[in-house]
C-alpha cells in the first residue's frame, strides 16, 4: 500500500520533470503555429512543419550550397581550431599570470587594453592583415579535396575565434590560480614538491573548476564570434554564411532552421562542459 | 625519563620582521635561540599573534628568517626538504585527491613508484585509524578525520622532525582529547620528533616533555618547562593540575 503510493508519488514527479521542460517549447510551438498561418507570408514566418522538414533531412543540399549539416560542420571545426589554439595560450599563461605578481604586471596592462574592443570589431584589421588566406595558403596545397577543406579555415576566422575565447579563459584561469588556498601550496612544498610539480599537481587541478568554467563561456563566446564573423562580406561557407545566403534568396525556413541549428550545436558544447564539471569536480562544492 | 639526546634542530638567535600592507615595519618574533633534542615532544605555546606559526614557517624553510639561522642536524634550513615535516591546522589535504592519494602525495612527489606508495600509504592510515575511509574525498571527512589523513600524510612522507601549527585547534574538546592520545601513541610508536604548537596549555601539558611558554608580540621565550610525569598523564592529576595553572599565569603576564 505505501509501497504503491510511494511508487505513484515517484513516478508522478519523473512525469513532472520531463514534462515540465518541454512546454515553453510547445506553447512557442503553437503560437509559431498560429501566427505563420495568420500571416500567411512564407517570407516573414514560413511554418513550423517546413523548418521541421529541412531539419529532418539536414544532409539534402539546399539553394546549392551544400547541407545543413556540412555547413554546421565547417562552422564546428572552425570553432574547434580557433578555441583549442585559445585554450592552449591562455591557460599556461593564466597559471603563470595567476602565480608570479611580476608576470602579471607584465601582461595584464597590455591585455586589458584589448579585452573591451569586441571581437568582431578586429574584423576589417584582420581581413588586411590575412585576406583569404587559409589553411590552404600555410600548406602549399592548390587543387583538389584537400584544398577545399583547408580553404575553409581562414586565418581571419581563427583570429576572430581566438580573440573570442581567449579571455574568458585567461581571466578565469588566472582567478582560479589565484583563489588556490595558500595552505595547498605550502603543504605541497613540505612534502617535498618541485616548482614544476607545484604547477602541474597543485595549482592546475585546484584552479581547474574554474578553467573549465572560463572554457566553457569561451566556446559560447567563439561560436557566437565564428557565426557572425561568417555573416560578413569574403565569407563562402559555413553555418552563419548559409544563414545570409538564404537571406538573400528570402528563404526564410533555411534561416530559421540554421538559426536551430546554432542553438542545437551551441547547447550541446555547453552540456559536454556542464556535464564534465559535474563528474569531475564534485568536490569543488564542499571543499573548503 | 627524559634524555638527553643529540640536538636535532637548532634555532639560533631567530628574527622575524614583516613589511605590512601599510609598508611599516612589524617585528613578529625576536632573538629566539631554542633547541630541540631528538625524540623530543615539544610544545609551544603563547598569546595569539606572537609568532608561533612564524618559528614553525622558517623551521619548515617555507619563510626566511631576518636575521638568525635554523639548523636541522647541522644543515642550515633554507627551503623545505623532505626530513621536516609540517601539519598545518586546517584545509591542508588536496580536495580533489583521495585520502589514500593524499597520503600517498609526498613519496609521489619524489618519484616512488606507485605500488610501494600505496603500500605505505595503507600502512600509515591503518596507524591513523583510517583504512576504511581510504577512497573517499576530503570533503567527505569530519575535521577531526582530515586531520587524522593530514597527520598520515605527514609521516608517510618519512620526516625526521614533525612540526605541527595546532593540528587540533579548529576540533571540538571531546575529538581534539581523542587524537591528542592517538598522536601520543604515535609518537611512541614511531619516535619522531615533534614540535607541536598549540593555544591549549592542557594540550601542551597533556602531550610535551618540554613545554616553550611565549611572550606578546614580539614573540620572545619566556620560560621553558620541563614536564616530568610518566605517560598517560591524567587531568585528574594534581600535578597536572598545577603545572597547567602555573603556566596560565605565566601567560597572563604577557611581556
Ligand atoms: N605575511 C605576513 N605579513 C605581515 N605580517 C605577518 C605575516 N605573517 C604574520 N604576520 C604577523 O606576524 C605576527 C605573528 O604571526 P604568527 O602567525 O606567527 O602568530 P601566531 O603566534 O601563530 O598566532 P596565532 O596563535 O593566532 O596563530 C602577527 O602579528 C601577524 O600579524
Ligand atoms: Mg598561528
Amino acid at each position: 500500500m505505501i509501497l504503491s503510493r510511494k511508487l505513484e508519488y515517484a513516478m508522478r514527479t519523473r512525469v513532472l520533470s520531463l514534462t515540465v521542460p518541454m512546454m515553453a517549447p510547445a506553447l512557442l510551438a503553437v503560437i509559431w503555429t498560429i501566427l505563420a498561418h495568420q500571416i500567411g507570408n512564407q517570407v516573414i514566418l514560413p511554418g513550423i512543419d517546413q523548418v521541421g522538414e529541412l531539419l529532418r533531412h539536414p544532409t539534402e543540399d539546399l539553394i546549392s550550397m551544400g547541407s545543413l549539416a556540412t555547413n554546421v560542420l565547417v562552422s564546428f571545426v572552425r570553432v574547434i581550431m580557433g578555441y583549442a589554439v585559445a585554450a592552449l595560450v591562455a591557460i599556461p599563461l593564466g597559471v603563470v599570470m595567476g602565480y608570479y605578481g611580476f608576470i602579471f604586471k607584465f601582461f595584464n596592462g597590455f591585455l586589458n587594453l584589448f579585452r573591451p574592443i569586441p571581437p568582431l570589431a578586429w574584423v576589417p584589421l584582420v581581413m588586411a592583415w590575412f585576406g583569404i588566406s587559409s589553411l590552404a595558403t600555410l600548406s602549399g596545397v592548390e587543387t583538389g579535396l584537400t584544398f577545399i577543406y583547408l580553404d575553409n579555415i581562414k586565418f581571419s576566422m581563427l583570429f576572430i575565434i581566438f580573440i573570442g575565447a581567449f579571455y574568458p579563459i585567461l581571466t578565469s584561469t588566472i582567478h582560479g590560480v589565484r583563489s588556490v588556498n595558500a595552505t595547498l601550496i605550502d603543504s605541497a612544498r613540505v612534502l617535498g614538491a618541485n616548482e614544476s610539480q607545484i604547477f602541474r599537481k597543485v595549482l592546475l587541478p585546484a584552479a581547474m573548476p574554474s578553467i573549465i568554467t572560463g572554457m566553457r563561456i569561451g566556446l559560447g563566446i567563439a561560436w557566437m564570434c565564428l557565426v557572425s564573423a561568417e555573416m560578413l562580406p569574403g565569407s563562402l561557407s559555413g553555418i552563419g554564411y548559409m544563414i545570409t545566403h538564404a537571406f538573400t534568396l528570402a528563404s526564410t525556413d533555411i534561416v530559421i532552421a540554421g538559426m536551430i541549428s546554432i542553438g542545437i550545436v551551441g547547447a550541446s558544447m555547453d552540456m559536454v562542459f556542464r556535464h564534465i564539471e559535474q563528474k569531475n569536480f564534485s568536490w569543488r562544492r564542499l571543499a573548503e | 625519563m627524559n634524555h638527553v639526546n643529540g640536538e636535532i634542530i637548532g634555532i639560533r638567535q631567530l628574527s622575524k620582521e614583516y613589511t605590512t600592507e601599510k609598508g611599516e615595519q612589524l617585528l613578529a618574533v625576536d632573538d629566539i635561540t631554542l633547541t630541540i633534542p631528538e625524540k623530543s615532544f615539544t610544545c609551544i605555546v603563547g598569546p595569539s599573534g606572537c609568532g608561533k606559526s612564524t618559528i614553525l614557517r622558517i623551521a619548515a624553510g617555507l619563510e626566511a628568517a631576518s636575521s638568525g639561522t635554523v639548523h636541522y642536524r647541522s644543515n642550515l634550513v633554507v627551503k623545505p626538504c623532505g626530513e621536516i615535516g609540517l601539519v598545518f591546522q586546517e584545509y591542508s589535504l588536496f580536495p580533489w585527491l583521495t585520502v589514500i592519494d593524499n597520503v600517498a602525495a609526498g613519496p609521489a612527489f619524489s618519484g616512488v613508484s606507485k605500488s610501494e606508495r600505496i603500500k605505505d600509504a595503507l600502512v600509515h592510515l591503518r596507524m591513523v585509524n583510517m583504512l576504511e575511509f581510504k577512497d573517499a574525498y576530503p570533503h567527505e571527512l569530519s575535521g577531526g578525520m582530515r586531520q587524522r589523513v593530514a597527520i598520515a600524510r605527514a609521516l608517510a612522507n618519512k620526516p625526521d622532525v614533525l612540526l605541527m601549527d595546532e593540528p587540533f585547534g579548529a576540533l571540538d574538546a571531546h575529538t581534539r582529547i581523542l587524537l591528542q592520545r592517538e598522536l601520543l601513541k604515535v609518537w611512541q610508536l614511531t619516535r619522531k620528533t615533534i614540535v607541536l604548537v598549540t593555544h591549549s596549555v592542557d594540550e601542551a601539558v597533556y602531550l610535551a616533555d618540554r613545554i616553550i611558554v611565549m611572550s606578546n608580540r614580539p614573540g620572545r621565550i619566556r620560560t621553558v618547562l620541563e614536564v616530568e610525569m610518566d605517560r598517560p598523564r591524567s587531568r585528574a592529576n594534581l600535578q597536572f593540575g598545577q603545572l597547567t595553572d602555573s603556566i596560565l599565569k605565566e601567560l597572563e603576564y604577557g611581556n
